[in-house]
């Protein structure tokens, strides 16, 4: 059922590892497990796997972000879709947004039919390439329970309709090793990030949103309306010199920071708490000064099946399984607090908002992004090269 | 007449096919995408205008690139040649009983993914990684050296996926040479070390010339390792094509830098060609 890459496998895995949850021995097993596994499926008879899989009109596919956030999905809610609809979950994983157009673009319509989409940015140029779909709000009755703010932000890129169903929020600050970065230091946020004193020992995001986001605040101007370009790149390229990786996945991120390759990186608010859970001293900011939050929502793809991705979501959005999936990746769901009872564990999570308003979250301003997405990356992607 | 004129062309039709359909003809799709137009929506749009040709050619970045490229790709070639041929020779002339086990053990870790390979590096090399850790222990260093995250890592990481390569193509070379060439070198006066350098190393040349162009082309196409082990300034040309690709979702250009790629490596190969004819390649495998 499931697909997962190589790369995913092994993060996983290591993960896994790394948390304590699996002993030398059940190690040694999975792997001879895996390796028959790819044997038998892999090559041309996985081609016929995946066509027969294909054919089968009971199946749904869903694709998401990868390691804790992809698990928190399979190990609460798409089995128990299954038992509950009879309609089976083909499960895959993407490492970024951009890597998950790019499939979708190669793809005949209807091979993708639901996935996590992050921030309305994404949100939006998944419309305007015309690769979303709009949903039928009736069919959903769960729509009910969640977070107005969170329907609006959606709503409001989208001419009132909804491409997607608001499904959890989260925030990008500033994680910092306490061991190395006391609570006091990291006050000063963004500008910790160009600090010589921790030169070779700062990871980032390989995210041109991100890194422009940042280079804005020090330079002094509003992330999402920079006027000098070029001071917000000159800042960017500085930093770079201090800077030992540009890191691309969630887990990549987990990796570099529990082995204390980084001690200070911009990070996410649930890859922060999976840390902390498994007892490592990070900490984490995630004021105006070191970030900024974005929704995610599930997101239905042109061609799909209509009827069963509804059913898919609002399943998702079932109080109950929204709030263990929650739990399991580590990001707070977009229920609303006032009409659903959360769990303490919910409302202990980094970038959790007990209001529900987001008062005071900044969130993307997705035209903004939209409009300099071009110049921005194209100019990222020769920074990051050493250019 | 016209029967016999079409046998051979019959008898051809799979292998003409298989080429076509494989070989030729996505690359002649990638050609014509390289025309298209890309929206601002990031939508492709079939045209023939050679914009994104004039902005690469414009570009000094993307020369620069390739240059990068092809400079890691030839030290890990060298690199390859001096700890394979040894090696290889060791595997060809050694009186054991086991080489097929060690020929087999030298292949094992292709059983594991290319991906998890290059990853391994990261626990090998990194600042608590094994090599560190040892240097530390045995009080030779008093803090960790940066071993990854920069060219170093990634030509380590790029031998280590090449030299199984280059070891398997001279050893093929040199197990094929007739060892009475040797004896007779030696019963002529020369030293062990003469009847090397005159007769055993000519004699390998073909076999080390397929290691090597093998070995270039793969680590200047190889685009895993650079992202994985590569540090804020590793500059390789599969990675901008991949960049452009996904990132930018700008596929025309993607592809004019994919066919560039493919002009630029196929001129390697020519250039080697006129140098060392292939054929002689081809024929130290049909020993």
């Amino acid at each position: 059922m499931k697909k997962l890459t190589d790369q995913k496998r092994y993060e996983r895995l290591l993960a896994a590892v790394q948390s304590g949850d699996i002993d030398r021995r059940s190690l040694l097993r999975i792997i001879g497990a895996t390796a028959a596994a790819v044997g038998v499926t892999g090559g041309p008879m996985g081609l016929l796997t995946r066509k027969a899989m294909a054919a089968g009109v009971e199946s749904i596919r869903f694709d998401g972000w990868g390691g804790i956030v992809s698990e928190a999905f399979h190990n609460n809610a798409f089995p128990q879709f299954t038992e509950k609809t009879g309609t089976k979950v083909v499960e895959g994983e993407f490492g970024d947004t951009d890597e998950f157009i790019s499939l979708v673009k190669a793809s005949q319509p209807g091979e993708y039919n639901v996935f996590l989409v992050s921030g309305v940015y994404d949100y939006f140029r998944f419309i305007k390439m015309g690769l979303a779909d709009f949903v039928n709000e009736a069919n959903i009755p769960n729509l009910d329970k969640l977070l107005p703010a969170t329907l609006a932000a959606f709503r409001n890129e989208s001419e009132g309709k909804l491409a997607a169903v608001p499904f959890d929020y989260g925030t990008t600050g500033i994680a910092y090793n306490r061991k190395y970065i006391s609570d006091e230091e990291a006050q000063a946020g963004h500008k910790l990030l160009w600090d010589e004193k921790y030169k070779g020992k700062i990871g980032l995001y390989d995210g041109f949103q991100t890194r422009a986001w940042m280079s804005s605040l020090y330079t002094g101007q509003d992330p999402q309306g920079a006027t000098d370009t070029a001071a917000m790149w000159d800042a960017t390229r500085k930093q770079r010199d201090l800077v030992l990786k540009y890191w691309g996945s969630g887990q990549e991120f987990i990796d570099l920071m529990s082995k204390e390759e980084i001690i200070l990186s911009d990070g996410w608010s649930g890859r922060v708490a999976f840390l902390q859970q498994n007892g490592h001293d990070i900490g984490f900011i995630d004021t105006a000064q070191a970030g900024f939050a974005w929704i995610e929502g599930l997101m239905v793809l042109k061609g799909s099946p209509m009827e069963a991705a509804e059913q898919l979501i609002n399943f998702c959005i079932e109080p109950a399984v929204a709030i263990a999936i929650a739990e399991g990746q580590n990001y707070p769901p977009s229920l609303d607090p006032t009409k659903v009872e959360l769990t303490d564990k919910v409302k202990k999570l980094p970038g959790f908002d007990p209001t529900g308003k987001f008062d005071n979250y900044i969130w993307e301003k997705a035209s903004y992004w939209f409009d300099n997405q071009d110049a921005y990356k194209k100019e990222w992607d020769r920074i990051s090269k050493g250019a | 007449m016209s029967r016999v004129l079409a046998r051979p062309y019959l008898l051809l039709s799979p292998a003409i096919l298989s080429l076509s359909l494989l070989m030729v003809a996505p690359v002649v799709f990638v050609l014509i995408y390289s025309f298209w137009l890309r929206t601002a929506e990031g939508l492709d749009v079939p045209a023939f205008q050679f914009g994104n040709w004039v902005n690469f050619f414009n570009d000094y970045f993307y020369w620069m690139a390739l240059g990068s490229t092809f400079k890691t790709a030839f030290i890990t070639t060298i690199i390859c040649i001096i700890l394979g041929y040894p090696t290889a020779y060791f595997l060809a002339r050694a009186q054991i009983r086991n080489r097929g086990l060690l020929l087999f053990l030298m292949f094992l870790p292709f059983w594991v993914s290319y991906i998890i390979r290059t990853m391994s590096w990261i626990n090998v090399l990194g600042k608590n990684g094994f090599v560190n850790a040892v240097l530390m222990g045995s009080g030779l260093i008093d803090e960790p050296m940066k071993l990854l995250y920069n060219d170093f890592s990634v030509i380590m990481g790029l031998v280590y996926f090449m030299l199984p390569y280059m070891i398997i193509n001279v050893y093929v070379s040199l197990d094929g040479i007739d060892r009475n060439l040797e004896s007779a070198a030696r019963v002529l006066g020369c030293t062990p070390w003469q009847s090397f350098w005159e007769v055993t190393l000519p004699l390998s040349l073909p076999g080390l010339g397929a290691g090597s162009l093998l070995c270039f082309v793969l680590a200047a196409g190889s685009y895993v390792t650079p992202r994985l082990l590569g540090g804020t300034d590793t500059l390789f040309f599969p990675d901008l094509i991949y960049e452009a690709i996904i990132s930018q979702l700008d596929w025309p250009f993607g592809a004019v830098l994919s066919i560039v790629m493919l002009v630029a490596l196929g001129l390697v190969i020519a250039v080697y060609n006129r140098f060392m004819n292939l054929s002689d390649v081809y024929r130290s495998f049909a020993r």
